[in-house]
């Protein structure tokens, strides 16, 4: 299947960001992942000839890159935070019981490809540990249980907000869309910080 | 490019260097690495990423160091790969170092972790650079006590090369390369950390023409070639340095050898020519060799009109009967050396009294008659002049397809400097596109060039009257290099041998009595033919009349002259001297089997008239050389011409010389503007490197990353013609049609390209001409 | 002295409006006047200025911001480029994404007058791919910038052309060394190349190029607004100004905390509420997992380049993560084990292959399965990797496991005379009171 031609002038227009064209096979690969799910035959091949570089070297790109996936990722990809601190502050404990819960382990996908999960590293968010990431959007401070409740809402269509994100949580190939540098119009959403980040200033202002 | 080449190519004064390394100076130019630096002073320090030839990577980290400059030292070992020297640098390797020492060591275990031992069954066992640095540089023992990393082992990443990832040491060597060297970015590193490897895209394998050589730089068992798999052990082999029979490029080559049966070709190396690469051909198309067409024993045609198996002595007699004071001319393939053209050429003179002999067994003109028997004769350009070079301009020639060496020499300065390509092409072939050459379609547009500029004429240049007259015009208005790249092997030493109705061996013109005079007297006999000779399709034309009665021929397909050639001989005496069973020895009255290169010693000439002599890969090989068959037929004859050997052949060339009386002047065509009409398409074809020729007989595996035939149109005549890339189009000429899929591409709507000699692609079979108006029409 | 009075928020001054990240609420706070400032000296006087303020890069090496700035070639008629390293992974660091999120104008005015200074007319933001909301911020604030005449032509009438392009990165810690990132942003894999030649001479393009952090590059607002004297009047002797401290883990309050460089754990634990109640502090790292790890000897280790470093470890990222006595250090070792393999970009053998194998050890020590003798064993293999690796990831890597083994030996012999990790898992999490 081909792309669209709409498809082909959003691609266009991200290669004309760059100096030289090469620079936009990241946000190309973030695009076909909007659109198909996962790193398609399709795309690399499709990136090669726009980029005028050999698919190998577009596949060399594309299996470097963790967010970049070989498989179709969930309509909710999420991720827990296992790298030390989060670990330790209920980070295992969370990646258990969600495995436990879902009945999937590390990069799989449940069933009805709502949610997919991945063990993560550090997510610079470590002031609100345990993190959890979903669709790449920060779900902090959270609990086994909490992650279980957001799962279930999120399977059943209803997935809690982001804890600093916009209204309502994106798809995860609407997420891909974003980092292609497309705008959804939701950057004025949120907050602009969470507590902890607040705390030191807070402390100065004498307000806590 | 070393530091030492630069020194050589620029003439000018390179600052040197003195540096101390494990307690002895060594100078060197500025620039050079300190592991090179180290290899003069025979310190050896071990490596793996480290390859002269491609850019420092410093991955495997094999070579750390210590070094201090002027008193200060580096806080920790450093990778002498990619360091250049500097003043008052002190270097301690493993040898003075205890601290390089470990650091070595260290590196070693790590690369041995996740190793396997299968080194008894590894095709590198015994030539490997793995095992030989870790007997030199490891631990006894490893302390390692996990589970090695496994991967499916081999994946095929092309038909001719296997990829066993778990022994690969991700040196990058053959990544760099593809991408470096070749411009073949078909493999690549991917995945990442403990789970990086080597690979292709699933789709598309590694169909680089020049794939082989990571093979040959791998160091260790990752990369194999197909063929060569299993077949034997590097200690049980013997190498042999040789020369390449393919093509004009001119590649040093080494056979290795065992029990009389070749079992691999390798990359010479040859700073000069071929660096230290060749191309898939070269190293993978010898087994023609041993193919079951093999002529093995003299044949005579009998009365019932089948070949029989004969003696020497009876196919000498026969043949010399067939021949002896009948009117008969020789026709000589591109694979004779040099000694074996010289042979057919005094042949031809003593023992036929005839000038009527052509080495061109492929479409050919008088303009190129006179061309080859003037300038070509002594042009000097070289790959120095490629390096140099302000600009190349490519006319009538497809360096990738055609002579895949000279190919690297102009990549390397277009990735180097950018240095500028002009192509008379009607498209942007694969090769074009990576030399991002500058298409033009007639000579006039060309403009620019200077006395550094190199014109690389190939010999498809001949196929368009005029050509090759501007482009002697060209070179000589701007001062630009000319060179003549033939595809075959042996058709630079043909003209010097005197292959050529036109000359005589050492360039002497059969027009010139003097030049006559000076050969017949060397050759001890009363005098040489004066009368003009004929070329090879005047010579098969007077044969299908009866004008001639006999010809003597070797190394030729007919089909690579025209439609008719084989039909042309049916009506005369055919004496065949020919390695393996064809289309001539199918019709031939005499056939001699011949050696093939690597049975026989010898030389080439390459394109820029070097000799590139080689000895004989396999010792007591019965067969012989085309020029020994021929001395011995002459003495049957009654009209020696005394080459018994190889050997004696040298000697005589080489005591013979170099004409230098007056050389013949090139008579200039003028150009016949030839462009379709109507509904008509212009029709252009050459070879591929990789195609239907017979010396790739036998080699499935290489056969295997040939590209697949396809005829390129421009969008608009496709549109126009209702066909989608790969759908099939119909070519038809006066003479017949040919089915093929289309591509599409940047050109002429009058024109259409097909590969000359692919699989479903034989254009002279089936539209009979090489070029000309076709009808295209969606099949 | 209170350690509250220390506190400095410039940076963070206006995070807490709800309209931070606005160009509305940036401006009314004084925002894009360091650009009107800058525009009207000379591009070398901005150079100087920051060179004199002593700002040092706040990515994690010190490497004074000026200095970095002057080594771009002058004249050269080639194109220059600003790439700012927002690829913020190192384990601990949450310092440049909450401000990405809250203000991205001060990067923006970082970036304009950084840009002006080295002559750059396209600078780019290499931003790490897993925080989509903070792509989403900068993406918007360069948008404002461009329609407010902040970026593109001839910005603010002066004649000075920037281009400003956001790329977002996909999932590779290694992205951070800027080598490995200007790789990543021409569309290869992102691992580090050969220096030399440095960035400063063949960066982005093989052109001149300075790579900054986010923090370093949003501190140079501050700088041009209020001089090189206020910035030195903050600070140690050759740390000046202000930065940010993340401070998380095991605290009752976690947080950011902008101070002047030197500030101590101890003043900052005060400010975070102490260690978790009823716990005390066991290790602690000063700048992010690569840092080598301190212990309580260290409260009072001034936080600056020269102090931490004159400690044995570096100030990094300053990303102090606190870990309380229910804390495995074997189990923190291993999991930044992993994390360095799982990062590890695959090109040089020792960190290839030696965070591969470091991993297995760390596992069989948890385990309880290793011995003295391996101990000794490990720390040979980090012997054989510090140093001798391409980059400074492997040296990161080894890091935790040098630390850890320095100060708590006998807790990984511990484990083989336990049969097992000792530890009660749950004891260590922030919702063990809560309940799993």
């Amino acid at each position: 299947m081909e792309f669209t031609v709409e498809q082909v002038k959003i691609m266009d227009s991200i290669i004309a960001r760059y100096p030289r064209s090469r620079s936009a096979v990241m946000p190309l690969l973030h695009y076909v992942q909007s659109i198909d799910g996962y790193i398609t035959p399709r795309g690399i091949e499709k990136i090669s000839k726009k980029l005028e570089i050999s698919t190998a070297e577009v596949t060399a790109v594309s299996t470097f890159y963790t967010q970049y996936r070989s498989e179709p990722a969930g309509e909710y990809h999420v991720g827990v935070c296992i790298n030390t601190l989060c670990a330790v502050m209920g980070g295992d404990a969370i990646y258990d019981s969600l495995t436990d819960h879902l009945g999937i382990e590390n990069h799989e996908t449940t069933k009805d490809g709502k949610v997919s999960i991945e063990r993560i590293e550090c997510n610079a968010a470590c002031d609100f540990a345990p993190v959890v990431m979903v669709n790449w959007e920060f779900y902090d401070n959270q609990t086994p249980q909490s992650v279980k409740d957001l799962v279930d809402a999120a399977r059943a269509g209803n997935p809690p907000a982001p804890t600093r994100g916009p209204n309502t949580l994106r798809t995860w190939k609407q997420n891909s869309e974003v980092l292609a540098g497309l705008s959804d119009g939701l950057a004025n959403e949120g907050v602009s910080a969470g507590e902890p980040t607040l705390l030191g200033l807070k402390i100065a202002k004498g307000e806590k | 490019m070393t530091p030492e080449q630069a020194l050589l190519e620029t003439q000018a004064p390179v600052e040197m260097i003195t540096v101390v390394i494990d307690g002895f100076e060594v100078t060197v130019p500025k620039g050079t690495l300190v592991i090179r630096a180290a290899e003069k002073l025979g310190i050896q320090i071990p490596r793996f990423c480290d390859h002269p030839l491609l850019e420092p990577a410093g991955a495997c980290r094999q070579c750390l160091v210590d070094i201090e400059i002027n008193g200060r030292a580096f806080p920790k070992p450093q990778a002498s790969c990619t360091i250049p020297v500097e003043n008052n640098m002190i270097v301690k390797t493993q040898l003075t170092s205890p601290v390089a020492e470990k650091a070595q060591a260290g590196i070693m275990e790590f690369l041995l972790i996740n190793h396997p031992l299968d080194c008894p069954v590894c095709d590198k066992g015994g030539e490997c650079p793995l095992q030989n640095q870790a007997m030199s540089t490891g631990r006894p023992e490893s302390r390692y006590e996990g589970v090695k990393r496994t991967f499916e082992k081999p994946i095929a990443i092309s038909s001719q090369v296997l990829l066993d990832r778990e022994r690969c040491v991700l040196c990058a060597r053959c990544t760099r390369f593809s991408e470096q060297i070749a411009g073949d970015p078909f493999i690549t590193l991917i995945d990442r950390g403990a789970l990086q490897q080597v690979g292709i895209y699933e789709n598309d394998p590694f169909e680089s023409y020049y794939s082989g050589n990571t093979v040959q730089i791998c160091p260790v068992g990752a990369l194999t070639g197909t063929s060569y798999r299993f077949r034997a052990r590097p200690f049980d082999l013997v190498s042999i340095d040789s020369a390449c029979e393919h093509c004009a490029s001119g590649c040093a080559m080494r056979t290795d050898i065992r029990r009389g049966k070749t079992l691999r070709r390798l990359a010479g190396d040859d700073s000069s020519v071929n660096e230290e690469w060749n191309c898939d051909k070269g190293r993978w198309a010898f087994k023609y060799l041993t193919s079951r067409e093999r002529v093995t024993t003299p044949m005579i045609r009998g009365a019932d009109g089948e070949l029989h198996e004969a003696s020497w002595p009876e196919a000498f007699a026969f043949a010399a009967a067939g021949l002896k004071g009948k009117r008969a001319g020789v026709l000589v393939g591109g694979r004779a050396t040099v000694e074996d053209a010289y042979g057919y050429s005094k042949f031809a003179r003593v023992a036929l009294g005839t000038n009527d002999i052509d080495f061109r067994a492929r479409p050919h003109s008088d303009e190129e008659t006179s061309f080859l028997s003037s300038i070509a004769l002594g042009l000097t350009t070289s790959y120095k002049d490629i390096d140099k070079a302000d600009q190349v301009v490519l006319l009538g020639f497809e360096p990738e397809e055609e002579s895949p060496i000279v190919f690297l020499r102009i990549y390397k300065q277009v990735r180097k400097r950018a240095l500028a390509v002009i192509s008379d092409a009607p498209f942007a072939s694969r090769g074009s596109v990576k030399l991002s050459a500058k298409l033009v379609t007639e000579i006039s547009e060309i403009s620019g060039l200077t006395a550094k500029s190199v014109i690389l004429v190939g010999e498809r240049l001949s196929e368009k009257t005029g050509a090759l007259s501007s482009a002697v015009a060209l070179a000589e208005k701007t001062g630009a290099k000319l060179a003549w790249i033939p595809r075959r092997a042996g058709e630079r030493g043909a003209i010097t041998s005197g292959a050529i109705s036109t000359l005589l061996p050492g360039g002497r013109p059969v027009s010139d009595a003097s030049a006559r005079v000076d050969l017949a007297a060397a050759w001890s006999v009363d005098s040489l033919p004066s009368n003009p000779g004929r070329a090879t399709s005047e010579i098969l034309l007077a044969l299908s009349v009866k004008n001639l009665d006999a010809v003597v021929i070797g190394g030729v397909d007919p089909l690579d002259i025209s439609n008719n050639a084989l039909s042309q001989l049916l009506n005369s005496f055919v004496v065949s001297l020919e390695i393996t069973h064809s289309a001539v020895t199918a019709v031939a009255d005499v056939v001699l089997p011949v050696a093939a290169v690597i049975e026989k010693s010898g030389s080439f000439q390459d394109w820029q008239g070097s000799a590139r002599a080689f000895d004989k890969a396999i010792a007591d090989s019965l067969s012989r050389s085309d020029v020994r068959i021929l001395s011995m037929l002459a003495d049957e004859m009654g009209t020696p011409i005394n080459l018994p050997t190889v050997a004696a052949t040298a000697r005589e060339i080489s005591a013979l010389g170099k004409w230098d009386g007056s050389a013949v002047k090139f008579e200039s065509a003028t150009s016949v503007k030839d462009s379709a009409t109507g509904d008509k398409l212009n029709l252009t074809s050459w070879r591929l490197l990789l195609d239907l020729g017979t010396l790739q007989d036998g080699e499935a595996n290489l056969a295997g990353t040939a590209r697949t035939a396809s005829a390129h149109i421009s969008n608009s005549r496709a549109l126009k013609l209702g066909v989608k890339v790969g759908e099939l189009i119909s070519i038809s000429s006066d003479f017949g049609s040919l089915e093929l899929p289309v591509e599409i591409s940047e050109m002429s709507d009058n024109e259409i390209w097909v590969p000359r000699n692919s699989i479903g692609s034989q254009v002279i079979a089936s539209l009979g001409f090489v070029s000309g108006q076709v009808t295209v029409v969606k099949a | 002295m209170d350690s509250k009075t220390k506190l400095t928020p410039v940076l963070s001054a206006n995070w807490d409006e709800k309209d931070s990240f606005t160009i509305a609420g940036y401006k009314r706070n004084g925002g894009y006047k360091a650009v009107t400032k800058a525009l009207a000296m000379a591009p070398d006087e901005v150079i100087q200025m920051i060179k004199d303020s002593g700002l040092r890069g706040r990515g994690g090496a010190g490497f004074p911001t000026g200095s970095k700035w002057g080594f771009i070639p002058q004249g050269d008629n080639k194109e220059h480029y600003l790439v700012v390293n927002a690829d913020e992974s190192e384990p601990g660091t949450c310092k440049d994404t909450p401000l990405l999120l809250a203000n991205p104008h001060v990067l923006i005015e970082g970036i304009i007058i950084g840009s002006y200074a080295i002559r750059a007319n396209h600078a780019f933001i290499y931003l790490r791919g897993e925080i989509v909301h903070v792509y989403r911020r900068v993406q918007q604030a360069i948008e404002d910038a461009y329609k407010a005449g902040l970026l593109g032509k001839n910005i603010g009438g002066k004649g000075f052309d920037l281009e400003l392009t956001l790329h977002a990165g996909a999932g590779a810690y290694i992205c951070g060394e800027e080598t490995a990132l200007l790789d990543s942003l021409e569309g290869f894999r992102g691992q580090p190349r050969l220096r030399p030649p440095f960035p400063a001479i063949a960066g982005l393009y093989a052109k001149p190029t300075v790579v900054n952090n986010v923090e370093s590059i949003a501190s140079v607002p501050a700088i041009i607004n209020n001089g090189v004297e206020w910035f030195q009047a903050m600070g140690t002797e050759k740390s000046k100004g202000f930065t940010l401290y993340s401070l998380s883990g095991h605290v009752n309050n976690p947080g950011q905390f902008e101070a002047p460089l030197g500030i101590t754990l101890r003043e900052l634990l005060e400010l975070a509420g102490g260690v978790r109640t009823g716990h005390k502090l066991k290790f602690w790292t000063p700048g992010g997992s690569s840092t080598p790890m301190f212990t309580d000897e260290h409260l009072d280790t001034p936080l600056d380049y020269e102090g931490v470093s004159a400690a044995g470890s570096m100030l990094g990222t300053k990303a102090l993560q606190i870990f309380d006595e229910t804390t495995c250090v074997v189990r923190a070792s291993l999991r930044w084990s992993e994390f360095y393999k799982h990062e590890s970009c695959g090109k040089c053998t020792p960190c290839r292959e030696g965070t591969w194998w470091l991993v297995q050890m760390l596992h069989d020590l948890e385990d309880g399965k290793g011995t003295e003798a391996d101990l000794t064993k490990l720390l040979d293999l980090c012997d054989n990797i510090a140093g001798r690796s391409f980059c400074a990831l492997a040296d990161g890597a080894v890091a935790p496991i040098m630390s850890s083994l320095k100060y708590f030996r006998e807790e990984y012999l511990e484990h083989q005379r336990n049969g097992g990790c000792p530890f009660d898992p749950i004891a260590s999490t922030i919702f063990k009171t809560v309940g799993a």
